[in-house]
């Protein structure tokens, strides 16, 4: 609509990131940030300052719509962006085991909150996870990856001395669900402590609700999370699992099995 | 590492015949049943008390068998429980102790057996394998005694591990079901040849197939709660159904006629202490086909699990875009991957999937008044709890008592009917909120309940007219209404009599 840029549109723009960096916020209740979200996707000058001023912040714009509001993402580096180092909060955060813990922790609750497919694409999807079947389906596929492993006849037990050899699962299985602790809370370097965590952390984050208690806490995924999954984080663990080359890609229907049942 | 020095290393043929399977089977039996060793070499370290009377392995195997006894298919043991039915045991290595020694030393032996202070909480063994191509190498064997986990409900309890209880049952490199058979016959053996002591071992390893059945079904209804497509309903869970209903019916079966021959035996025998035996043995026999009974009663509703949950879990269609399948195609294959090479996609997923931080940037001002506030004292007590008194509620009417006698006064119009801004006119005079009532009941007076005034005996009624006449006030507008006053007859036909404007709207 507007041909030129005033500086008045640059701050709309700014505005509508800041929005955007409320996940709370929806345009849904803010008849404003409604109406930069219309403006948004109506005007491709605005988009494109938006984009610009979100782009000198260090974020990249994901999506905008309705439901999710404007969806940025931090870069690598930006100022915005959730350094594991603070998320552990432990000395642990520099031991490669414990932060790959986390971000399987991290993994597992999209994909149990997605479980299909399909969830991830259909917009109306609204999923619902526990940190009891997080935990308990992480175990059962470690449980399932061993014994496919003790099938090939591989001995999956580690060398002495390369740790770093030691396969994910293996260290999740370990790790013990619960401990019994002297306050009677979670402790946190178990397996349900990092779950219990993550999703504690997501609903802060404003990317999950909680729903009850039940489970050990059940919670339900907002449009944003689904959006901010399905747009990047998918993507780029895939991306990485590309790069080792460890990823068969799918053959266009897009369905791989949860997993084969003949394995255990 | 004795064997490869006696060899020569060109012998590569005759040192794998030294690394076979079994042997890497029986290192690791050995290996578990070192944390058990090892509470013996330790006790002596103990500083809370002189430890060495107490036989700790034996203690070790009491809590074992205590928690695997408490597992069924939800539950498993409490830590208090374990302890309060293990301390009179370690009561009887130590009677004249301390029971609050007694109670340290049974919960520093389960704290053992669940290793406590690692960040694992298990143990972890060494041993060798051996290949032409690698050559010999050290593998780590990690297993654990004791499991913590969480009941639905939030407690947390313990499970024996699968290693455990293969230590406990001692069939290290058996098959369940063989060592089952195994079991059975030696129980009839020992029972026929009077030995009552090693038949109550042999009835509890039979207990333990059963508990192992049910765990492992247990695993698999859990499974097929999250997903039904993980578990194959097609094949192995009817194949694992039929064959633990196979070994409940062939169980129910030894079971009763074992529980009649040692019947008998108890009954027969004239020895007290035999007798006594054979007597516990009944009690163990008959709880072992009670955990047969549940076993079958989970196996019966094993298949409605599996069809309920099938319901549950509709299958969708194909997905129309093609989208990552998270599950599959993401979190097994990082699963697989070693530690080294997993650091890379689960960062990239969280650094994507959690969203932004915001940085809270410190503005001065806020600080400093954040900084000089004084801190608010809290006490203990939230302070004394005021009575509350309780007034009556206040008049809700808008209009005083007085203001409705002195509105009364003003339309009590004997003779003549006068104005409505008169009448307001003088209402004013005495009370500015007058008007607004005397204003009020005229409009009511424009259509006098005539019905009720009659019933309640009245003998007058007010009446409002408008005579076209426009109304000139300071707060209202609309017609000048003529206010008067008809009197009501008993006898509606001859009712209007005085005034005009009455007669024609009676």
């Amino acid at each position: 609509m507007s041909s030129s840029i005033s500086p008045a549109d640059v701050a709309d723009a700014a505005q509508l990131v800041a929005l955007g960096m409320r996940p709370r916020q929806l345009p849904t209740r803010d008849p404003i940030y409604a109406d930069f979200v219309r403006r948004h996707n109506e005007d491709p000058l605005f988009a494109e300052t938006t984009a610009a001023v979100a782009d000198g912040l260090g974020l990249t714009v994901l999506g905008c719509d309705r439901r999710t509001g404007l969806v940025v993402a931090a870069r690598e580096g930006s100022l915005f962006e959730v350094r594991m180092e603070e998320y552990v909060r432990r000395t642990s955060a520099r031991d490669r085991g414990e932060r790959a813990l986390h971000g399987l922790v991290h993994l597992a609750t999209a994909a149990l909150a997605f479980p299909r497919p399909d969830d991830l694409v259909d917009d109306s999807y609204v999923g619902r996870t526990s940190v009891d079947q997080i935990d308990g389906v992480v175990r059962q596929t470690c449980q399932i990856l061993e014994e496919r492993s003790a099938k090939l006849e591989e001995n999956s037990d580690p060398e002495d001395g390369a740790s770093d050899l030691e396969r994910l699962w293996q260290i999740y299985k370990r790790r013990p669900e619960t401990t019994r602790t002297k306050d009677g809370r979670l402790a946190p370097s178990t397996t349900r402590g990092m779950v219990s965590k993550a999703l504690k952390f997501l609903a802060d984050q404003g990317l999950l609700a909680q729903v009850n208690g039940e489970g050990g806490g059940t919670y339900r995924t907002t449009p944003r999370y689904q959006a901010q999954v399905r747009d990047l984080a998918a993507d780029a663990a895939f991306n990485e699992l590309l790069e080792l080359g460890v990823v068969a890609v799918a053959d266009g229907s897009g369905s791989l099995h949860v997993l084969d049942a003949d394995e255990e | 590492m004795l064997v490869s020095e006696r060899v020569s290393p060109n012998d590569v043929a005759s040192i794998e015949t030294f690394f076979d399977e079994g042997l890497e089977r029986r290192l690791k039996s050995l290996a578990c049943t070192g944390p058990i060793h090892d509470l013996d070499v330790r006790k002596g370290h103990l500083d809370f008390a002189g430890a060495t009377v107490y036989a700790m392995s034996e203690i070790a195997f009491q809590i074992i068998d205590q928690v695997t006894i408490k597992m069924d298919f939800d539950h498993g043991a409490d830590h208090d429980d374990v302890i309060a039915e293990v301390m009179p045991f370690v009561a009887a290595q130590a009677p004249d102790r301390d029971p609050d020694e007694h109670e340290r030393i049974t919960r520093w032996v389960l704290e053992n057996l669940i290793n406590v202070g690692t960040v694992d909480r298990g143990f972890r063994a060494f041993y060798g394998v051996y290949s032409p191509d690698a050559g010999y190498q050290r593998r780590a064997f990690d297993f654990k005694l004791l499991v913590e986990l969480s009941a639905p409900d939030g407690e947390i309890y313990l499970r024996t591990s699968d290693e455990a209880i293969n230590v406990l049952i001692g069939a290290l490199d058996l098959d369940v079901e063989s060592a089952q058979i195994a079991a059975e016959i030696k129980l009839e053996n020992l029972i026929r040849r009077g030995k009552l002591s090693d038949a109550q071992a042999a009835a509890q390893q039979a207990r333990y197939a059963t508990v192992r059945y049910a765990e492992k079904l247990r695993r698999m209804l859990e499974a097929t709660r999250r997903d039904v497509r993980s578990v194959d309903w097609e094949r192995q869970v009817p194949d694992l159904i039929d064959e633990a209903l196979t070994h409940v019916l062939g169980r129910y079966h030894a079971e009763t006629s074992i529980l009649d021959n040692i019947r008998e035996a108890r009954d027969e025998t004239v020895e007290p202490n035999r007798k006594l035996k054979a007597a516990t043995l009944v009690t163990i026999v008959e709880e072992c086909l009670d955990r047969h009974t549940q076993l079958q009663a989970r196996l019966l509703e094993a298949r409605e699990v599996f069809r309920s949950e099938q319901d549950r879990q509709q299958f969708s269609g194909r997905p129309k875009v093609a989208a990552i399948d998270l599950f599959g195609q993401v979190l097994t294959p990082v699963l697989e991957l070693t530690l080294s090479e997993a650091v890379e996609p689960t960062d990239a997923f969280f650094r994507a999937g959690v969203g932004l931080r915001r940085p809270s940037a410190l503005r001065l001002r806020s600080l400093i008044q954040a900084l000089i506030s004084p801190v608010a004292e809290r006490s203990e007590f939230a302070g004394e709890l005021p009575e509350p008194h309780l007034m009556p509620l206040p008049d809700p009417d808008v209009f005083t008592d007085e203001q409705w006698t002195q509105s009364d006064a003003l339309l009590d119009l004997h003779e003549v009917p006068r104005r409505l801004s008169g009448l307001l006119e003088e209402a004013r005079e005495s009370d500015p909120d007058l008007p607004t009532l005397v204003m009020l009941r005229v409009l009511h007076a424009i259509s006098p309940g005539i019905g009720q005034a009659l019933r309640q005996q009245d003998d007058r009624v007010l009446i409002a007219v408008d005579d076209g006449q426009e109304l000139w006030d300071l707060q209202f507008g609309g017609a000048d209404l003529l206010v008067g006053q008809a009197r009501l007859s008993r006898d509606l036909a001859d009712a209007p009599d005085t005034n005009n404007e009455e007669g024609e709207v009676a």
